[in-house]
């Protein structure tokens, strides 16, 4: 055996077998973070059961305990006895924490529970959780439905009530905030744009005052057309308030909570598989579609979907041309010497200047130098307020064109000089100028190649996030960059991005705790977004390989 | 059958297009090109004014505008607009700054039959002077400026007031004439001392005292004195706090007192020679804040001292920095009022601009061919008045970025209240007094800590598994392993970022044991699971090929970490008291952080494995087959010819993808500024953070204002950046060429 063994290390297998450790641990490690994201991302949306249970404080308290475990822990027993329990004997103690809400009554989302002292756990099926627009969930019983503070039904008659009475709020709701976002909203727009008219009138010196009577009366009628919408408004709102509900805590309190601030309730012991599953499409679809709540902790990232979107399609217009003409001119037109290897290896080392750098240059450059200018020279009316002088939309795509533009020169290269010579020749044997032979023949040839590199830059730029910090990113747009008011797309305007929400979400927010899932599940989006998008250019260059074998035998 | 002439045009038209085609793809790519080029050119550019030495234009110079006395003293105010000087007999005169002509005069209210004898100045952002008269009286009076806008129009009207009254202060109260006086006045208190013939300085600390009912101020009179010098005394300082009190000889012999207790008899606290023999004292002022002295001396130099506290905590003078630019005395010194600058005048009419922490000078220039006997600085340092024996000069000053410099910014500086020279990044400070502290030094280190320990995680781990996925793996792994490895270079690093701070730094923290655990054991463990593997009956052997080890392992692995993890409560009770963090902290004095270097490493690491691992893959993969075989060939085993040929052969590809990893670690932004606490901290300590070039930017850029010290300091991080990561990248990609190179001689 001291024999086998001996040979065995003198073959150099150890070393063999740690390498190939190496490689598995490598592996695992991106499939237990993706595997990781996933989990926690996609139970996110998940209606957990709600359990209920006595519980007895380190100080001796008892208390009644309703709420979903959010995790369970495994921690040395002396930490628990540190925080004042008493222990006997076992080394470790297994710690729940429970997402009990009610944070406008507790104070904090979250209890942390050690296992031994929870005591009669049940999971009772006529355990309410409320979806609140503010202060996060409600964990509860419900006890009668009120019409204007009077009760009109109680306990199962209120609950067979509920439903319709809570789509009418929502649905009075959801016409507040249409009239609010896009009515109120466009009339907001064109007096701001009157008021700039006038200052523009102002400072061109017109004394006329008919100019300025004209303005007048628009505003005017704006104004009255404003007041109508309001007042609309207002009756909707009389309306929404109608209803309310009185749940009462687990420690017996009662609360009343007006049908208007709530988003939906559900009763997830009661719940079937399948009800289950159609909720948690639902929340699904609420958080890809809709607009966040609660400082972005709650609702959805519809919002910072888009921005991101907007941008790498801008990016994606301003950074193809650019990049493929430079790649041409590299590799067709430019005479191959010295200088053309030392501007490669320039091009090729941009790639890795880190992205903080040219955040830094689109703050200088772009922001205060071109947008400062280009504010003096077009919109004095607007000054001092800013206008394309601060971060916004345009300046981020910018920004980050210059930045995946050696990405996208890189691959174009790559594709035209995977391009066999002979064909080049050919054409031009056959009369074809070299204009014609690039338009007909290259260019049609190294478009997967060009694809591939715009793939690949807009699968960075969506993940980037450092330099948009600098140039455009905010944590909570007000408006999005395209809207119905001339000119629809607002390139001036700052925008949500989805790399930017997690950073935001997740350190900057009051309540990371609470936050943390919906974070996992956004990061879980926007991986997948980026996986495919790579998956597609690794298809698409693969694709491309197939093509030219094929041609040069 | 086509027309000649038309297919001439034809041919014209299609050459005329090829030539536009030519010439339009030559100006977009050099354009792009340029466009790219711009980006370091911009960041130099913006970088650049920084290093500029001031300069000084001169406005006016004009006779002195009251020409029957003799002028003591100046002052600019704000706008650098009003000029004023104060004469011999306590009158006022307020001129115009660019042609000299008077605004307004005042004549103090010096009581009838006393001479003024003396001058003593507050804190000149206050503009509070004093008078020291021939009855041993002193009065305070306070020029200030109001600005009001009539017809939209700036108009500065200067105001004289009394802030302790008309009545002049009895600072002596034998009576002598007040032969040198120094005040400070604030909301709360006064203290004033004077040298008079007698054998004492007298000193009066004057408190306020408001009577709410009659709504009255009455100041208060406490008398106390210090012996005077056996040498005539030249200068008398009290600093704005009113805590501190230095008499200073002709001959540089200084005397450092501590009067903060009224109750108590003044302190001595040190005695010290300002200047070095046989030099003499000719000028003596505080640096803003007045922590610090400047002491001008009759051979040019000009010193800068300030207490340091020694090990008993006691405040020592010490001598911190020289300025030798001057070969003749120095005249004057005067404070900037907002920078720890100062303008400095020697006998031969030169002037000095100077910065004492960035200890840099900023200017010397001959201004006249008399000696400067008088000067003063704008509250903003924009402006200048110089006055010689019959003319006063008016210069606008630029120098907006005194306080950088190559030492500031890369050397240890000695700050103000700092027990020794330190590199400190502080870039942002509450008030005037403390100076921002623009060290990149530490900021620079956190940079490389953090890709040191990135590094660390990343190379083993990326290189190995390159030796065996290129090398010893069955090519139907191989096509699954190494886009599943060169996919993750693509996961945004927020993410990774994300998980770093949230998940992975708590955890850590609860799992440090295990962690360790696991380093330690994995190796081993794998080493151990190969040779059972070994061991097994060759038919179990032999139903695996050659080629999936890696496979093989992947639930010895998953065993390993789950064991250590499992076991890293049981470790901590047991072997660190159950909590390691507290056992750190007692028994090593370890500082535990939970967004510490392990995370970070960690974290980067992760991010920087695939662009290693694919770079790496390549190179090996790449190396030509008939070296392999000939080698195994030869009866060298598998792992010789990989030690000996392959990786010798690869060898330059390797260091070109561990520099481009390099790079790519020193960069990273977002994972350092949310896996670690930021602080800008020199300290290699792995359980602790750190702050990056990077994460800095990201962190301060937004807050800076355009244009400001900070922000081009900022940008010259970011220069720096850019800096290393080309390099860097250039020497690997040079590498790499010649790599390509070799291969293709192979």
């Amino acid at each position: 055996m001291r024999q086998r063994t001996k040979e065995w290390y003198k073959s150099g297998a150890p070393w063999i077998w740690l390498n190939a450790g190496a490689v598995s641990i490598s592996v695992l490690m991106v499939i237990g973070l993706i595997g990781l994201i996933s989990a926690r991302g996609l139970v996110y949306f998940w209606p957990s059961d709600v359990l209920e249970g006595h519980y007895r404080e380190s100080n001796g308290q008892e208390i009644p305990v309703l709420g979903e475990i959010d995790t369970v822990e495994i921690i040395p027993a002396s930490r628990a006895r540190d925080s004042g329990y008493t222990i006997e004997g076992d080394s470790e103690v297994t710690r729940y924490l429970i997402k009990v809400g009610n944070r406008d009554i507790y104070g904090a989302d979250f209890k942390l529970v050690m296992e031994p002292f929870l005591t009669e756990v049940t999971y009772p099926e006529d355990v309410l959780v409320v979806e609140r627009r503010e202060w996060g969930n409600f964990y509860g019983h419900l006890k009668s439905i009120t019409e204007n503070g009077n009760v009109i039904a109680e306990g199962a008659e209120a609950k067979k009530l509920l439903p319709a009475r809570l789509a009418r709020s929502v649905d009075l709701f959801h016409q507040v905030r249409s009239i609010q976002k896009h009515e109120i909203g466009a009339i907001n727009f064109q007096l701001e744009k009157l008021r700039l008219k006038k200052r523009g009138l102002e400072l061109k010196g017109v004394k006329d005052p008919s100019a300025y009577a004209a303005l007048e009366e628009e505003a005017k009628s704006l104004e009255q057309k404003y007041k109508q919408l309001r007042e609309k408004m207002t009756e909707l709102i009389v309306q929404s308030r109608r209803d309310s509900i009185i749940v009462t805590t687990i420690t017996g309190q009662e609360i009343t909570l007006p049908l208007a601030k709530v988003v939906r309730v559900h009763y997830p012991n009661a719940m079937g598989l399948w009800q289950k599953i159609g909720f948690y499409f639902e929340k699904l679809w609420e958080f890809v579609s809709d607009e966040p709540r609660e400082a972005n902790t709650e609702g959805g990232i519809f919002p910072a979907i888009f921005g991101t979107v907007m941008m790498v399609l801008l990016m994606s217009v301003i950074v193809t041309p650019f990049g493929v003409v430079a790649a041409v001119y590299l590799r067709e037109y430019a005479k191959q010497g010295l200088l053309i290897r030392l501007i490669r290896i320039a091009v090729n080392n941009l790639a890795g200047v880190p992205s903080i750098v040219y955040g830094v240059f689109g703050l200088g450059f772009f922001v205060y130098f071109l947008g400062g200018n280009i504010d003096t020279l077009f919109f004095p009316e607007a000054q001092p307020a800013p206008t394309f002088g601060t971060p916004g939309l345009l300046w981020a795509s910018l920004t980050l064109a210059i930045l995946t533009l050696p990405v996208v020169i890189v691959a174009t290269e790559e594709g035209l000089a995977r391009i066999p010579s002979s064909i080049r020749e050919g054409s031009m044997a056959l009369g074809a100028t070299r204009a014609e032979t690039l338009w007909r023949i290259v260019i049609p040839m190294a478009s997967p190649a060009m694809m591939t590199g715009l793939i690949l830059a807009v699968a960075r730029a969506a993940g980037e996030v450092a330099p948009l910090m600098l140039v455009g990113v905010v944590k909570l747009a007000p408006s999005l960059p395209l809207d119905g008011n001339f000119p629809y797309l607002h390139m001036d305007r700052k925008f949500m991005h989805l790399g930017f929400h997690i950073y935001d979400v997740g350190f900057q927010s009051p309540n990371v705790e609470a936050a943390r899932p919906l974070v996992y599940a956004t990061s879980l989006l926007l991986i997948i977004v980026i996986v495919l998008l790579n998956l597609a250019a690794i298809y698409v260059r693969n694709h491309l390989r197939e093509k030219y074998r094929a041609l040069e035998n | 059958m086509t027309n000649p002439a038309s297919s001439e045009l034809m041919l014209r038209w299609r050459m005329l297009k090829d030539r536009l085609a030519q010439h339009m793809v030559a100006v977009g790519g050099i354009g792009v090109i340029v466009a790219i080029v711009l980006i370091a050119v911009y960041l130099v550019y913006v970088v650049l004014p920084m290093f500029e030495p001031a300069t000084i234009n001169k406005v006016a110079s004009y006779a002195l505008p009251a020409s029957d006395t003799e002028p003591v003293y100046f002052s600019i105010e704000e706008q650098a607009e009003i000029g004023m000087l104060l004469d011999r007999n306590g009158k006022l005169v307020f001129f115009n700054t660019v042609d000299g002509t008077p605004v307004k005069e005042v004549r103090l209210a010096v009581p009838e039959g006393r001479t003024v004898t003396s001058l003593g100045r507050s804190d000149p952002t206050t503009g509070v002077l004093a008078l020291g008269l021939s009855d041993g009286s002193a009065l305070v009076f306070r020029h200030a400026y109001r600005i009001s806008y009539p017809d939209d129009k700036r108009l500065i009207t200067p105001v004289v007031e009394y802030p302790l009254g008309e009545k002049p202060i009895v600072v002596d109260p034998d009576g002598l004439p007040l032969l040198k006086l120094a005040i400070q006045l604030d909301e709360e208190q006064a203290t004033l001392a004077a040298v008079t013939e007698a054998e004492t300085l007298p000193i009066v600390h004057l408190a306020k005292e408001e009577s709410l009912l009659e709504e009255t101020v009455t100041w208060q009179s406490l008398y106390t004195h210090i012996p005077r010098p056996r040498d005539e005394v030249a200068f008398l300082l009290v600093g704005k706090l009113q805590r501190d009190l230095f008499v200073a000889t002709d001959a540089g012999e200084l005397s450092f007192y501590n009067i903060s207790d009224w109750e108590e008899a003044p302190e001595l606290l040190q005695k010290v020679s300002l200047v070095s023999q046989p030099a003499t004292l000719t000028s003596l002022t505080f640096l803003a804040g007045d922590i610090s002295l400047l002491a001008g001396a009759s051979d040019g130099d000009i010193v800068q001292w300030f207490p340091v506290r020694d090990e008993n905590g006691k405040r020592v003078l010490t001598r911190i920095r020289d300025f030798d630019d001057f070969k003749t005395p120095v005249n004057t010194i005067v404070q900037e009022q907002e920078r720890k600058g100062f303008l400095a005048t020697d006998r031969t009419g030169k002037v000095g601009l100077f910065h004492t922490t960035a200890h840099r000078t900023l200017l010397v220039e001959s201004v006249s061919d008399k000696p400067i006997l008088q000067a003063a600085l704008a509250p903003r340092s924009n402006a200048m008045l110089l006055r010689d024996r019959d003319q006063i000069h008016f210069y606008k000053i630029h120098n907006e970025y005194p306080e950088v410099s190559w030492s500031s910014l890369w050397g240890k500086v000695w700050y103000e209240s700092y027990p020794e020279p330190e590199y400190v990044w502080q870039s942002s400070s509450a008030s005037n007094d403390f100076e921002p502290k623009l060290s990149l030094i530490p900021i620079s280190f956190g940079t490389l800590k953090a890709a040191f320990y990135a590094m660390l995680i990343a190379m083993p781990l990326a290189i190995m598994g390159a030796i065996f996925t290129a090398h010893f793996m069955s090519p139907r792994l191989r096509q699954v392993v190494k886009p599943t490895i060169e996919i993750m270079e693509a996961l945004p690093t927020v993410i990774l970022g994300f998980l770093a701070g949230l998940w992975l730094a708590p955890f850590v923290e609860n799992n440090l044991p295990g962690i360790f655990t696991l380093l330690i054991v994995m190796p081993f463990g794998l080493l151990f699971a190969a040779w059972s593997w070994h061991f097994l009956p060759a038919a179990v052997r032999h139903r695996i090929p050659d080629g999936w080890e890696a496979a093989l392992l992947v639930p010895v692995i998953i065993l390993l970490a789950y064991v250590s993890i499992e076991a890293s409560p049981w470790l901590e009770t047991s072997l660190f008291g159950g909590d390691i963090r507290v056992w750190l902290k007692q028994e090593l004095g370890i500082n535990y952080d939970q967004r510490n270097s392990i995370v970070v490493g960690l974290a980067m690491g992760f991010a920087v494995i695939p662009t290693i691992f694919s770079i790496t893959e390549d190179a090996i993969f790449a190396v030509p087959s008939h070296l392999v075989r000939g080698s195994l060939a030869l009866g060298a085993t598998p792992w010789q010819t990989m030690m000996r040929v392959v990786l010798l052969t690869a060898s330059p590809g390797i260091f070109s993808a561990v520099m481009i990893g390099l790079g790519r670690a020193v960069g990273e932004t977002m994972i350092v500024l949310m896996a670690t606490g930021n602080t800008p901290v020199m300290d290699f300590n792995i359980f602790e953070g750190m702050r990056t070039l990077s994460a800095n930017i990201a962190v301060e850029m937004p807050e800076s204002e355009v244009g400001s010290t900070h922000y081009r300091v900022l940008f010259l991080a970011a220069l720096v950046l850019f800096a290393f990561t080309f390099m860097v990248n250039t020497l690997a990609e040079i590498v790499r060429q010649r790599l390509r190179k070799r291969y293709s001689n192979l």
